[in-house]
């Protein structure tokens, strides 16, 4: 494992280059916007490993919920299959297809429907009790700097474009300032609160966080925005040369988000066993165990 | 309209956020490091 972390470090910094590469000298220029368009290379692939992330921490933190106990644990399995089996076929009766906006197909729905499934399991699989924490810790921080890139990006893009940089009231960049604001906060509380409640405050603050995802990403499709319509379905018509690229940026992404969040990840492992190791070391040592001994007597006089 | 210039603004706002955050992970470790070595002599 110590080996493959510098050569995937290798093979995403020459994907990154290559990515680069397409995005400012391969994909065609706008007939519109011209070359400032080739911003959403980095907007539109940083907005999506942001709720990538977001989402993972929301199953993370569902996962450390429910393993609270077996019964919760076996109840929360079962209801993950109901909504994958739901998700799955009910896009395709015809009363639910009407519901779905334009453009929006319903193997998409059964398909995103099936992998939210697949991840829960998959999660559940690899990550037990304290380690779906640490997941979700680090995908909440790494999404914070993705989400960061969104909300530093648009506005850049809008200046030109748009005339303005922030369109005020318009819900896709609320929402997404909302999203920001969430996940910082989360962030804040897991830095500086000491309770032993704080895993478990954390883990119900992603999970209502993670609800804002899916109205960030939808409200392009139900409410009128001044945000453009979404680049892939949705009735949008982008030049197969410009969507290539677009993936091909997003994968780059994809493969150095999973590097940062990796190496947080791991310094979170370490940064546990140290503090367990100091909390062992201060009981042991004879000092440790007088002040040890005098914290609850002076807490209790108080 | 000279947008030329909002585009690598963009470019580099990204790679200096990164660049940030790699940096506050690799300050982050050394510092593990270090209270590590300090747990090995015992303090």
């Amino acid at each position: 494992m110590k080996r493959a972390f510098p050569i995937l470090a290798v093979l995403t910094a020459l994907f990154l280059v290559y990515a680069f590469y397409q995005a400012l000298w391969v994909a065609p220029t706008d007939a519109l916007q011209g070359d400032v368009y080739r911003i959403i290379y980095y907007h539109v692939p940083s907005a999506w490993t942001a709720f990538l992330l977001f989402f993972i921490n929301f199953i993370a933190s569902v996962e450390y919920l429910a393993n609270s106990k077996p019964s919760t644990a076996r109840a929360a399995r079962w209801i993950v299959i109901a909504i994958g089996i739901v998700g799955f076929f009910a896009p395709f009766v015809p009363q639910v297809r009407q519901q779905l906006p334009t453009g929006m197909y319903p193997s998409s729905v059964a398909t995103t429907f099936l992998i939210i499934t697949a991840l829960y399991f998959v999660i559940g699989k690899y990550f037990v009790d304290q380690d779906l924490d640490v997941l979700a810790v680090t995908t909440a921080e790494v999404g914070v700097v993705f989400c960061s890139i969104v909300l530093v990006t648009g506005p850049i893009w809008a200046r030109p474009v748009w005339g303005i940089w922030w369109a005020p009231g318009d819900i896709r960049l609320t929402s997404t300032l909302v999203l920001w604001l969430i996940y910082v906060s989360y962030l804040v509380l897991r830095r500086f609160s000491d309770s032993a409640q704080t895993q478990k405050l954390a883990a119900v603050l992603a999970v209502f966080g993670a609800l804002d995802v899916p109205l960030v990403y939808f409200s392009i499709w139900f409410f009128r925005t001044q945000h453009p319509q979404p680049v892939i379905g949705g009735g949008g018509s982008m030049d197969p040369r410009m969507l290539h690229v677009l993936l091909i940026s997003w994968m780059a992404f994809l493969c150095f988000a999973f590097l940062v969040s990796w190496s947080r990840y791991r310094l979170e492992k370490l940064r546990r066993e140290v503090e367990e190791a100091e909390a062992l070391e201060s009981l042991l040592d004879p000092a440790g165990v007088s002040s040890a001994v005098k914290t609850p007597l002076s807490r209790g006089s108080k | 309209m000279n947008s030329i210039k909002f585009l690598y603004a963009a470019y580099i706002a990204t790679w200096l956020i990164h660049g940030l955050y790699i940096g506050s992970l690799v300050r982050r470790y050394g510092r593990l490091r270090q209270q590590m070595k300090d747990l090995g002599r015992g303090k």
